[in-house]
């Protein structure tokens, strides 16, 4: 090794427990490497500025158990672990868009805590999650908090997560496990595709066929992907039959597309409809 | 969390630990690198090759402790103690990896050979999980690795049946190669991953380069003292600007409009231009920041788009460029105001592309160093005779001081004709008596390199009312950005091609290409030749709409025969296979309209369907302008054959085909040659790989020089012209009526070129000149071809699926057909990303991630229908499919469009957002989007 690249090896570091990353990160800091399907992209022809710490190596955030309350999935439990798991059909969204994350590569690396703390407005993981009712547990050297995921991200690529905290797990309330789930993403190409828009939706649905719960996630249409609050309440108790038909466009208020290379905002919106419309025909079987 | 003990700093200070194609390795490197960059630069195995270094492209897909991963977005620490299979180890490590590389082979799934590696160890992980997978396993498999040559179907099918046998030549009987599934002859190394391509070979102790690049659209830029930029920057040798060219700071592939500069002089005219090079030790340079370049820009307004551009105040792109018209193109014949007056009906249209980016896999990349006098480069490319006219001159040597060695290229399709890091490499180990080596990163290559030009179409068309063209008006601007590139050729191609492959009596076509401060639109398979097609096969398509007819029967009613002058006059003669294409096409066109008419009966949803058919005709090398090929065979004193041919392979197969027609003309076996590649040094000018000119060019200089050589052989076995010659170890046998002749080859003196005996041929195609109305002849061999498209909208979202494509070509003698095919497929996906969803915007999205080419599951199967109405002059009747094979697609697809929804988009690609605005509009009463 060079003089010139020796220099680097002091900006690397790979912790093997949570408490020695804790630690890492509540002194000297750096920038958190897991899957890397962020990270490198990110950097362009540079290499990077500062130390990193490389956390790809803590087994206690990998995995996903549960108790009577959650469903704890591990921070660094790729997608390809998702699609792999054994998980109620509350998960079949999120399972959907594990499979639409990037390819197959992107799946076997990135992680689900990367997925939210890089928080793109297109992060596919996110609006299943929201639509979940997900919180997330971030762990620091002097404690550990746990917060919704809609008050985690806040931003386009900005959330609450401090720079000593890591994210080591999401958890899933139990009691959407037997609730239908669906996600679809739309975008102009098959594979490998950041979307134009993407819907994730949970319905839960009471004795008598009607609505109990309904939940529904819109993401690449906002700085962050959003719920559609009123729809929600709107549509508890409604009849499963022509249910998507009591979505109109004045429900998408709290979506704020722009215009980008992909599509325009206009269309983000009248795509939008369409999707959330499907993905609750999907949930209630009218698809 | 409350712990409190200090953490053992475990830092990469160590050498690190990992097993590589079943090897254990200890490799010292930063544990940030990337694990790709770890395989490639530090333990030699560039078989895994880097596309994007975002997860982007998939190429270099390797198998990390048994799962496919990006080895672009693994730290090399994190692969302490893993397990890595490379392409390298396939053979060895996995009885299902070695089964694929046998199929693709025989399949013909690796064309250029830069996703190959990918596409192979991504296929061998879905294998050793799921032996038997459907169609939809294998996509889901290999979704995450980009092609951009071969339309994914052959790659499809060689993992799906990958372990059947199925019937591919390997060595054919001499004489008899032509015609046959020959396996390519370059085929080993790509699946191997041995094949060397631009960034696949480092000479020791190698300087880099980073080139400094124009950050706005526009700009004045003022450099400082770079000598104080040097010595701040440890391991920076130094940094060349325009003062550094010794020669002339200008280049161009069309030497009368060469205006390119190796480094802008004070002003740079689009974002990407090079300003500055800085050369140094790799490791600095790599570290540098060009953020603390010593430059400072001045942003200047810049024109954008084709009508600014063309406004009277509009500055002048180039000074000596008035209106900045680049150049005008124009064909007229007959008189078309007064026939559009006179025709039963009329329609018009008007119509508009953008740019489209080439996407090969492959980064340009390359070496070069100064051997005494000389200067030597090593890098891809599609024309290594052009570069070395335009290397010596910017060098200000002679040509001959020049040699060029053409690496195997990963796909090119155009962009690559021009020079890129070749004048870089050039300047900088002249200068400093190094070698030096460069590679573009994926933005850099995007930025930098030519596009397809934007089009902005409008025509007139009319007809009788039978149906019988009459005429056409067709008036084209295109934007071919801030230098001329192949500029020129554009404007000239398209008037003589804007007709399509019909008699059209009455025609004009005019073309202006109009400097615009956009990255240079260059030459991209088909010179502007696919966006005239997607207006003009549109407007046909209105046309038969108006007078009631069916519009694959207007197309064979109004199609060119051998007979009918073309609108330059031309009348062929022999070879107009059009008529013989879409004739073929009449049983699938009729099945699939009864089909789509049913389906969209039944449909209550949102899906409609919808079919297309498209022609398209193209000429075959230069447009009225010389360009030969010499081809050189010798024999050797072992009685193997040398075969110098210069026709560069990118992935289409001239290694293969310009073999297999010198064989059969001599009439040996495939296995006695021995090929030599483009390297200026060792093999004569085969031109530029483009225009669709190696299989007709070189191809017939191959044919020449190979029947050639049998007459030497034979008169100096005093033997008849029906003699046989048996090529054999050792030596060469002459059977002529019974007696057998064998030439001692080995007491024979050798020649000039070393050779026992040597033949050398040139071919040029013969043309005419256009006369100011462009008649004359233009080409001397076209091919033609159509294509049907079956596809399904979304009327909700405004997405499109495409099911099927259905593609005829005349293709005069099918040299390979499975290579052909592959050309097809190929081109079948790169239209239909250009209908579908390809649009490059300066400035936003220069990434394989903005910027979208198909990926495997948006194409869907293709059934190509060859042709063989042989052209009188090809090698063995043999026609060009490189770029025809593009052309029809898209409009295809569009005309799909219509026939499923009622509505056409005057704008392409038809993005979904684009398809349901004209769905919108089109309910609101706009009969156009």
């Amino acid at each position: 090794m060079s003089n010139l690249t020796r220099g680097l090896d002091r900006l690397y570091i790979r912790p093997k427990t949570l408490d020695e990353a804790a630690v890492l990160l509540a002194g000297e800091g750096g920038q958190v490497l897991s899957g890397g399907t962020d990270f490198y992209p990110a950097l362009g022809d540079q290499l990077p500025r500062g130390r990193v710490v490389d956390i790809s190596g803590l087994r206690e955030l990998r995995g996903i158990s549960a108790d009577a309350a959650h469903t704890r999935i591990g921070g660094l439990t790729t997608w390809s672990e998702i699609i792999g798991a054994p998980l109620p059909r509350g998960f079949d969204g999120l399972k959907s868009a594990a499979r639409e994350v990037g390819s197959v590569q992107i799946q076997n690396r990135g992680t689900v805590a990367g997925n939210l703390c890089n928080a793109s407005p297109a992060a596919d993981g996110v609006p299943p999650l929201l639509a979940l009712d997900a919180e997330v547990e971030l762990v620091s050297r002097v404690g550990k908090r746990r917060l919704p995921l809609a008050d985690f991200i806040v931003g386009n690529r900005k959330t609450v997560r401090r720079n000593d905290e890591l994210l080591t797990a999401v958890l899933v309330p139990r009691r959407l496990d037997d609730a239908a789930s669906a996600f679809l993403k739309l975008g102009a190409r098959r594979y490998l595709v950041i979307s134009i828009s993407m819907v994730a939706a949970v319905v839960q649905l009471d004795g008598s066929g009607r609505v109990a719960e309904v939940h529904v996630a819109v993401g690449s249409c906002s700085v962050t992907a959003r719920r559609l609050s009123k729809l929600e309440r709107d549509l508890i108790g409604a009849p499963v039959s022509g249910l998507a038909t009591r979505v109109t466009p004045e429900y998408l208020s709290p979506l704020s597309p722009i215009d980008d290379v992909r599509a325009t905002a206009r269309y983000r919106l009248d795509a939008s409809l369409t999707l959330v419309q499907r993905a609750l025909n999907y949930c209630v079987g009218n698809s | 969390m409350a712990t409190t003990h200090e953490v053992p700093v475990r830092i990469g200070t160590d050498p690190i630990p990992f097993s590589v194609n079943g090897r254990r390795v200890t490799v010292s490197c930063s544990p940030l690198q990337r694990l790709s960059r770890v395989l490639r630069e530090d333990l030699g195995l560039t078989g895994t090759k880097v596309g994007c270094d975002a997860g982007d492209c998939g190429a270099c897909t390797v198998l990390l402790n048994g799962e496919p991963v990006c080895a672009c977005l693994v730290a090399a620490g994190q692969a302490e103690g893993g397990e890595i299979t490379t392409v390298e180890g396939l053979s060895q490590n996995s009885p299902a990896g070695a089964r694929l590389q046998q199929s693709f082979l025989s399949h013909g799934a690796a064309q250029c050979g830069a996703c190959t590696p990918g596409m192979l160890v991504a296929a061998t992980a879905l294998l050793e999980r799921n032996p038997t997978p459907s169609d939809t396993d294998v996509m889901d498999a290999i979704g995450g690795v980009l092609c951009r040559c071969t339309g994914y179907r052959k790659i499809i099918a060689a993992i799906l049946e990958a372990g059947t046998a199925i019937s591919a030549e390997t060595s054919p009987q001499a004489g008899a190669a032509v015609g046959k599934r020959l396996v390519r002859l370059d085929g080993k190394q790509k699946v191997e991953g041995t094949e060397i391509f631009g960034a696949d070979e480092t000479p020791a102790g190698a300087l880099a380069v980073r080139v400094v690049r124009c950050p706005y659209h526009r700009a004045r830029f003022h450099i400082a003292d770079l000598s104080v930029f040097v010595r701040e920057h440890p391991g920076i040798h130094s940094v060349l600007t325009a003062t550094d060219v010794p020669g002339r700071n200008c280049y161009g592939v069309i030497p009368p409009f060469a205006d390119q500069s190796v480094f802008a002089e004070q002003e740079a005219r689009f974002r990407g231009e090079a300003v500055a090079a800085v050369v140094g030790d790799a490791e600095a340079v790599e570290m540098l920041n060009l953020a603390d370049f010593p430059i400072t820009w001045e942003e200047l307004p810049p024109l954008v788009d084709i009508d600014t551009a063309l406004s009277p105040e509009a500055t002048r792109v180039h000074a000596n460029r008035p209106g900045n018209v680049l150049v005008r193109g124009r064909v007229v014949r007959g008189d078309v105001e007064k026939a559009l007056a006179e025709a039963d009906v009329t329609v018009e249209g008007e119509y508009e592309t953008g740019f489209v980016e080439h996407a090969y896999i492959e980064p340009e990349a390359g070496f070069a160093r100064r051997v005494g006098e000389q200067i030597e480069i090593q890098a891809c490319t599609q024309s290594p005779y052009m570069d070395r006219s335009d290397i010596a001159a910017i060098l200000g040597i002679a040509p001959e001081r020049v040699r060029i060695i053409p690496t195997a290229v990963g796909g090119g399709f155009g962009a690559k004709l021009d020079l890129s890091v070749q004048p870089f490499l050039a300047l900088a180990a002249w200068h400093l008596g190094k070698p030096v080596r460069m590679v573009y990163s994926r933005a850099e290559s995007i930025i930098s390199t030519t596009k397809r030009h934007p089009a902005r179409m409008r025509l007139r068309g009319g007809c009788t009312r039978e149906g019988k063209l009459l005429a056409l008006d067709f008036a084209a601007d295109f934007n071919t950005g801030a230098y001329s590139s192949w500029g020129p050729t554009v404007a000239a191609r398209v008037p003589v091609h804007a007709s399509g492959p019909y008699r059209v009596p009455h025609y004009r076509a005019l073309t202006r290409a109009v400097h615009t401060h956009l990255v240079p639109a260059g030459a991209f398979r088909g010179f502007g030749v696919p966006q005239a097609a997607i207006a003009q096969e549109q407007l046909y398509d209105d046309l038969a709409d108006a007078v009631g007819m069916d519009r694959l029967e207007f197309r064979i009613l109004n199609a060119l025969d051998d007979n009918t002058p073309t609108v330059t006059g031309q009348v062929l003669g022999e070879g107009v296979g059009i008529r013989a294409c879409l004739e073929a096409l009449r049983p699938r066109w009729q099945t699939a309209r009864k089909q789509v008419a049913e389906f969209n009966s039944a449909a209550a949803g949102p899906l409609r369907r919808g079919v297309g058919v498209a022609g398209m005709w193209y000429g075959c090398g230069n447009t009225s302008l010389p360009n030969p090929s010499t081809v050189r065979v010798g024999l050797k004193r072992d009685g193997r054959i040398a075969l110098h041919q210069g026709a560069v392979d990118i992935g289409q197969g001239s290694n293969t085909i310009v073999t297999q027609i010198c064989a059969d003309a001599l009439g040996a076996p495939i296995d006695r040659f021995d090929l030599l590649s483009g390297d200026t040094a060792i093999t004569p000018d085969c031109g530029k790989t483009s225009a669709s000119r190696q299989t007709f060019v070189t191809g017939k200089a191959a044919h020449m020089a190979g029947a050639q050589l049998r007459r030497k052989i034979l008169e100096m076995a005093h033997a008849c012209s029906c003699a046989t010659i048996v090529f054999a170890n050792g030596g060469v046998t002459v059977e002529d009526n019974g007696r057998s002749h064998k030439l001692s080859l080995g007491d024979m003196p050798l020649d000039e070129h070393g050779y026992v005996i040597t033949s050398e041929a040139t071919f040029d195609p013969p043309t005419s000149p256009l006369d100011e109305n462009g008649q004359g002849i233009p080409y001397a061999v076209f091919g033609f071809g159509a294509h049907v498209a079956e596809i399904e909208v979304d009327t909700e979202l405004g997405t499109i699926r495409v099911l099927k494509i259905t593609a005829a070509h005349d293709v005069g003698r099918a040299i390979n057909p499975t290579l052909i095919e592959g050309q097809i497929e190929g081109g079948v996906a790169q239209g239909l990303g250009m209908a579908l969803m390809e649009e490059f915007f300066p400035g936003k999205g220069e990434n394989l991630h903005d910027y979208l080419i198909p990926s495997a599951g948006d194409i869907p199967p293709v059934e190509s229908i060859l042709i063989e109405d042989p052209s009188p002059i090809g090698p063995f009747g043999a026609k060009g499919i490189g770029e025809q094979a593009v052309i029809p697609t898209a409009p295809a697809i569009l005309n799909a469009l219509h026939d499923a929804i009622g509505v056409r988009l005057r704008k392409t690609p038809a993005t979904p957002d684009r398809v349901r605005a004209a769905i919108l509009a089109a309910r609101k009463g706009g009969a156009h989007g």
